[in-house]
């Protein structure tokens, strides 16, 4: 298969307006003709279900949330980007596109990349019309700050609920249609299969979660906006639902996967404290803007973090990246924590943090500046570990948090399936091998709100002879009854071990060999004890309850199995990687300082996975990467 | 730490229900509330019964949906705090917890300690937005919002729709959730527009739902974990006030 990214002609700064201009359009009478069905209701599936129904198609909207409301776009904290350049500190769309790829570590599309950036701006603009309370200067104008990995100020942000009030802004709109009856919102529903007719996407396969009901929903288009699956790894800074299902039964049925390994690791979680916990919370990286990060120089170090003197701290971001300090990107910062952790300088009762100290800030800019900018992480920081953060320094850890990889899609965020298309975080597309911060609230919410509305129309300017797509085809027939034999084979195992278990083992497993640094011996050990644990699974497994009825222990079933073919594969994408980038530490490939080594000669692809079955080896497409306006370099924060 | 728990059980909306009691022994003090009922399901799961349904995802205190009664309080003994942001060492050791659902006429039980509160999406759906279509907006700058006005507006924006409001009522009123949504909107320049048919549609929506009427006793204000103010309930009466006066000049 020769993959077609279809980026449009021309120049960088012209492409999206060319394609734009190319795009088929669908006239306003043809529109109620036409059924889109969007899973998902994050900041890309509220914003896209919002603007399709505002243009007149048929919409219907499914979470698995008992309101669109709480997707998990809701728990963004830090904030969103955009070349506003309010600040008159250089930034432009151009230097946008610039730092996303260089951030990415060149293993994103340019086109993708620069698209992103230039839709920046108008996604402030639509967010302020729609309400979104940002943060705003004393004179009334939209105030920015700084985030992670970048030098010019062009984060905006609502408090440290920045996620929270997009969505809401998102979801109003979308409520707003369902109240004209242009959207049909089914909340509580999960998808469970993908319903193809002659080669192309025309519907879906639902669980009623209240009832236990198996529905069928027919469309012209289905549209994935499912969100990330870091949750595979069980300790995450992800919501306890998130998953890949969606995105991996779309899988099976014939769309690419691509880079499925990288998975951002955010630095600044909070460290695990004992077996019973169920996720880990993230503090918002915004107080790396005035925390300060260390480990004491002395190993087994027992003092408490006050008593240790100046002189026997370790900033080890400010000493190996003196440009960046406690600003680096990502999956610097996070490597550089697990570094002095697994060399015996971690702290707190398990050892496994660092410390994120405010003690110079506080100084310099009083506690109520301090409370002012961070006040509702200090509190939450007290309600789950008891300490008081003013006193004495934050305890942090690496976590897993996001994950670049997703379905493959082309220029027009279609998949490999035509009438498929993937959104938001559910794709692959944007961040490369690592992504910078506040860049995914954005690209989530561009794909929904200004780039779908054009492709999904140049779509289904094919599609209006087609006429309604009959649920009663042997097509929806055939997976109705897949997906009730997978819930009947779950409920009869009545094995003795519970689903959480197995997630748990699975994402240690995948922790310790498939996440912040990857071997090639591990891995392969790790596809082996994947494999192993799977079929333990479905010999061992116990699923209490009712097939037909309320059940989330059954809903849990059906996500975890999922993730350990999901875990196979990211294991291989590990593995036929040979080279360091973002994101994807393999020991074999770093300089001598320790720093990542990337392989642009032979790697310069994107790796996109076909389904091969039921424990096959997976095989590998791969998309190359042309850079016509920027030419890789080393990405340095010394 | 040990704990006995008494929790609701109820098959579905039509059953009834019943409490059942639970014992748990050696728990960690630093668990969350949420991960003690994760230990007590996984018991009752490897010892064949089924667990105990309860709603909830991100486990940070943002998404809203967890929600439930602890010793008669909504969300539990800690002021302003949902239930995953609420740990065992708000407990003494050997404490009996008395766990039920939100209960309210507008809230129907589906299981357990799940309640369908989808009565707040269409209270949203009445009016509670601006109207305006995707790729229509003015630069944002075109529209200065001093910061008093957008945090004042962020303070009303906070809500995250639990439904704890609703749950310590003794009206089962919605009052507090609706005059946040109210009160975000009409505060800021993009909201004022569409302010009298926006606050007549909610209110109506609202009562619609069989949610009670405010009676001023601020009990939702004490269990909000977003501490909304009750002034928000005192904005959207005069909001509405203004409207009707409005509508009724119109005519
Ligand atoms: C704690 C945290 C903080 C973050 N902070 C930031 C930040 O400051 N800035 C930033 O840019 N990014 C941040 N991110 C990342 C960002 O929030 C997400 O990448 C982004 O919101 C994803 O949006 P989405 O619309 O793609 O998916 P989501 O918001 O995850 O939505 C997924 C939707 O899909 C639905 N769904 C999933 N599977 C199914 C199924 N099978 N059937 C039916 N429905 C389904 C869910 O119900 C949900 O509605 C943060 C992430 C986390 C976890
Ligand atoms: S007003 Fe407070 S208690 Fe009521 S729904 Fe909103 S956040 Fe929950
Ligand atoms: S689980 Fe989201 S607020 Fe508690």
């Amino acid at each position: 298969m020769i993959l077609n990214s279809k980026i449009p002609e021309g120049p960088l700064e012209q492409k999206w307006d060319n394609y734009k201009k190319k795009a088929r359009l669908v006239n306003p009478a043809n529109r109620k003709k036409l059924d889109v069905i969007v899973v998902g209701t994050g900041l890309a599936g509220s914003s896209i279900a919002a603007s399709l129904g505002e243009m007149g198609y048929n919409v219907k909207s499914f979470c698995f949330q008992d309101s669109p409301r709480r997707a998990h776009s809701v728990a963004a904290q830090g904030g969103v980007n955009a070349a506003k350049n309010y600040k008159n500190d250089g930034d432009s769309v151009y230097r946008m596109f610039v730092d996303t790829l260089k951030g990415g570590d060149f293993r994103a599309r340019e086109a993708n990349v620069y698209r992103m950036a230039e839709c920046s701006l108008n996604l402030i603009d639509q967010s302020v019309a729609q309400g979104v309370p940002f943060g705003r200067e004393y004179g009334g104008y939209l105030n920015n700050r700084s985030f992670g990995g970048v030098q010019v100020s062009r984060t905006f942000y609502a408090r440290g609920q920045t996620g929270q009030q997009l969505l809401l802004g998102a979801y109003q709109a979308l409520m707003r249609q369902v109240g004209k009856g242009t959207v049909q919102l089914y909340s509580r529903h999960e998808m469970l299969d993908l319903v193809m007719i002659d080669g192309k996407a025309r519907g879906i396969i639902v669980r009623n979660l209240d009832t236990g009901e198996i529905e069928r929903h027919a469309a012209h288009a289905v549209v994935l906006a499912t969100g990330g699956y870091g949750k595979i790894y069980y300790l995450s800074t992800l919501a306890m639902g998130c998953n890949g299902s969606a995105i991996w039964r779309a899988h099976k049925k014939g769309a690419l996967m691509a880079s499925p390994s990288w998975i951002q690791v955010h630095p600044t979680s909070l460290p695990q404290s004992g077996d019973y916990q169920s996720k880990l919370t993230l503090m918002s990286e915004s107080l790396r803007n005035d925390g300060r990060i260390w480990v004491p120089s002395k190993a087994d170090e027992t003092r408490p973090p006050n008593e240790i003197p100046e002189e026997e701290r370790d900033y080890y971001l400010e000493r190996r990246y003196p440009a960046f300090g406690n600003l680096a990107p990502r999956d610097i910062s996070s490597r550089a924590a697990k570094e002095r952790i697994d060399a015996g300088f971690g702290i707190g009762p398990l050892k496994n943090a660092v410390y994120l100290d405010f003690s110079k800030a506080i100084r310099e800019q009083g506690k109520e500046k301090i409370q002012e900018k961070y006040g509702n992480l200090f509190d939450m920081y007290l309600k789950i570990t008891g300490y008081n953060a003013y006193n004495e320094p934050m305890m942090i850890s690496p976590s897993a948090h996001f994950s670049m990889g997703g379905l493959w899609v082309d220029y027009e965020l279609m998949t490999t399936i035509p009438g498929l298309f993937a959104l938001g975080e559910a794709n692959f597309a944007d961040h490369g091998a690592n992504r910078l911060g506040a860049n995914s609230l954005l690209q989530a919410s561009v794909d929904g709100y200004f780039i779908a509305p054009y492709t999904i129309a140049n779509y289904l300017a094919d599609e209006i002879h087609t006429g309604k797509i009959s649920p009663e085809s042997p097509e929806f027939e055939t997976a109705e009854n897949n997906v009730k034999q997978q819930i009947q084979g779950f409920m009869n195992i009545k094995g003795t071990k519970t689903v959480d278990y197995f997630h748990k083992t699975l994402g240690k497993l995948l922790y310790d060999y498939c996440g912040l640094a990857r071997n090639e011996e591990g891995l392969k050990y790790a596809i082996g004890e994947i494999r192993k644990l799977k079929q333990e699974f479905y010999r061992d497994v116990r699923v209490s309850g009712q097939g037909d009825k309320m059940n989330s222990e059954l809903e849990k079933a059906g996500r975890v199995a999922d993730y350990f073919e999901i875990g196979e594969l990211m294991c291989y994408d590990a593995l036929t990687r040979n080279e360091s980038c973002g994101a994807h530490f393999r020991e074999e490939f770093q300089t001598p300082d320790g720093e990542a080594l990337r392989n642009d000669a032979e790697y310069q692809f994107i790796s996109a996975w076909a389904w091969a079955g039921e424990n096959k080896e997976p095989e590998l497409i791969k998309e190359p990467l042309i850079f016509e306006e920027i030419q890789p370099t080393v990405r340095s924060y010394k | 730490m040990d704990l006995h728990l008494k929790i609701w059980r109820q098959k579905d909306k039509q059953s009834e229900g019943k409490l059942v009691s639970y014992d748990l022994r050696e728990l960690n003090p630093h668990m969350s509330f949420l991960e003690m009922l994760d230990t007590l399901n996984e018991k009752l799961i490897t010892e064949g019964d089924e667990p105990v349904e309860f709603d909830h995802d991100c486990r940070e205190g943002i998404c809203g949906q967890c929600g439930m009664m602890i010793n008669g309080i909504a969300h539990g003994p800690l002021k302003n705090t949902t239930t995953c942001q609420l740990h065992l060492r708000s407990f003494r050791d050997g404490e009996t917890v008395l766990i039920e659902p939100f209960r309210s006429e507008a809230f129907p039980v589906k299981k357990d300690l799940k309640v369908d509160r989808s009565a707040f999406d269409r209270i949203i759906s009445s009016g509670g937005f601006v109207s305006v279509n995707t790729g229509q907006a003015p630069d944002a700058t075109a529209i200065a919002v001093t910061h008093q006005t957008a945090e004042e507006a962020f303070d009303s924006a906070a809500c995250i729709g639990c439904g704890a409001c609703v749950a310590t009522c003794k009206n089962g009123s919605a009052a507090l959730f609706t005059s946040a949504k109210i009160t975000h909107m009409v505060l800021l320049p993009q909201g004022k527009e569409e302010r009298n048919k926006r606050v007549l549609d909610m209110v109506t929506q609202m009562d619609k739902e069989l949610f009670g009427h405010c009676s001023n006793t601020e009990a939702c204000e004490v269990e909000c974990p977003q501490g909304i103010s009750v002034l928000n309930i005192a904005r959207m009466n005069y909001e509405y006030s203004r409207a009707l006066f409005f509508r009724q000049k119109a005519k």
